[in-house]
């Protein structure tokens, strides 16, 4: 399959719909967590992505550089989240806040059940995202890896579906591959993988699991390097789509043979 | 005494716009939002919406995140 560098896809490749919206970019860059801003935009400009994610917070009268402006040079589209909201109604509040602060009525949608895990709280994400997509917004939401949960956000009307590979921050890779694809199997939304990547493979695995696209901030931004693994991450998100559409081959315990047997030499030596 | 962002203030019965411009934001401003008692403050109401006693100010802006 012919690849450009130089290309932001495999030009193979086609782009994706999200509420409407055309992506070309199959990587989305959560902003946190990056020590300055340079790299933070140096980032962006390795994974060529084309959607960040970013919060709301109380204003800080001493920060140091405008964020809206360094994404404005980036020339990328904005998704503001909802992280730090433990109740459907917090987040809902927050999703207006964020409409009303940049203009957007996206959302990544975040309702964690606790601190220590982070994970979603599922009743309270649902209830959200249906107050959310009543609004008019487009709730992307960030949800486990269940499928049934993933399946009732569609329902309630979601534009897309974010199922974590492992919890926020973990670096622990997709910990069910097998509900990821039980998720993709079923969705006619895209699935985007968000949460856990610790490394470039686990991106090419999510989208040979046949996600839509991966959401990755952490393992970007708390990189010993985080541009080589901007560069990286972006590669692997390439690479797992490129093989996703080749189709991998079955597993199968035992070895199958390469090379022929047929033709083989016969070299045993002569019997004396 | 009203709240903002957590602090108390002396300033019942300023509005949000006069208080954004305590905290050095021009009404023109991107990427800010406002909360009082928990409902968003529209920023068309930001000149006439006045903070009245006890109330709780949130003043929000970008902020790198997830």
């Amino acid at each position: 399959m012919a690849m450009d560098t130089e290309q932001q896809i495999p030009v193979t490749d086609t782009p994706f719909e999200i509420g409407g919206r055309t992506l070309r970019s199959r990587l989305i860059l959560g902003t946190g967590g990056f020590k300055r801003l340079e790299t933070l935009a140096e980032a962006i400009r390795a994974t060529r992505a084309e959607l960040v994610t970013i919060a709301l917070r109380r204003i800080d009268p001493q920060a140091r550089g405008s964020l809206t402006d360094v994404l404005d040079e980036c020339g990328v589209e904005l998704l503001p989240n909802t992280a730090g909201c433990f109740t459907a109604r917090d987040a809902v509040v927050t999703a207006k806040l964020a409409r009303e602060a940049f203009g957007t009525d996206w959302v990544k949608l975040e309702v964690i059940g606790d601190d220590r895990t982070l994970l979603p709280d599922a009743p309270e994400l649902l209830l959200a995202a249906e107050e959310l997509v009543a609004d008019g917004f487009t709730v992307l939401p960030y949800t486990n890896d269940d499928p049934i949960l993933a399946r009732r956000l569609e329902d309630v009307g979601c534009a897309a579906v974010m199922p974590l590979g492992s919890p926020i921050g973990s670096g622990m890779g997709i910990r069910n591959p097998y509900n990821i694809s039980l998720i993709v199997e079923r969705a006619n939304v895209p699935v985007i993988l968000d949460a856990g990547v610790g490394t470039a493979s686990d991106a090419a695995l999510a989208m040979e699991l046949g996600c839509d696209a991966v959401l990755c901030a952490s393992a970007i931004a708390r990189a010993h390097e985080p541009v080589a693994m901007a560069h990286a991450i972006r590669a692997a998100v390439e690479a797992g789509r490129l093989a996703r559409g080749a189709g991998r081959i079955p597993r199968r315990l035992h070895a199958q043979a390469s090379t022929p047997d047929e033709g083989l030499a016969d070299l045993t030596p002569p019997v004396e | 005494m009203i709240f903002v962002n957590g602090e108390p203030r002396e300033r019942a019965g300023a509005t949000v716009a006069e208080l954004l411009a305590d905290l050095g934001i021009e009404a023109s401003a991107r990427g800010v939002a406002v909360a009082v008692d928990g409902e968003v403050v529209p920023r068309a109401e930001w000149g006439e919406r006045r903070v009245n006693e006890g109330e709780r100010v949130e003043a929000l802006s970008a902020m790198q995140g997830g």
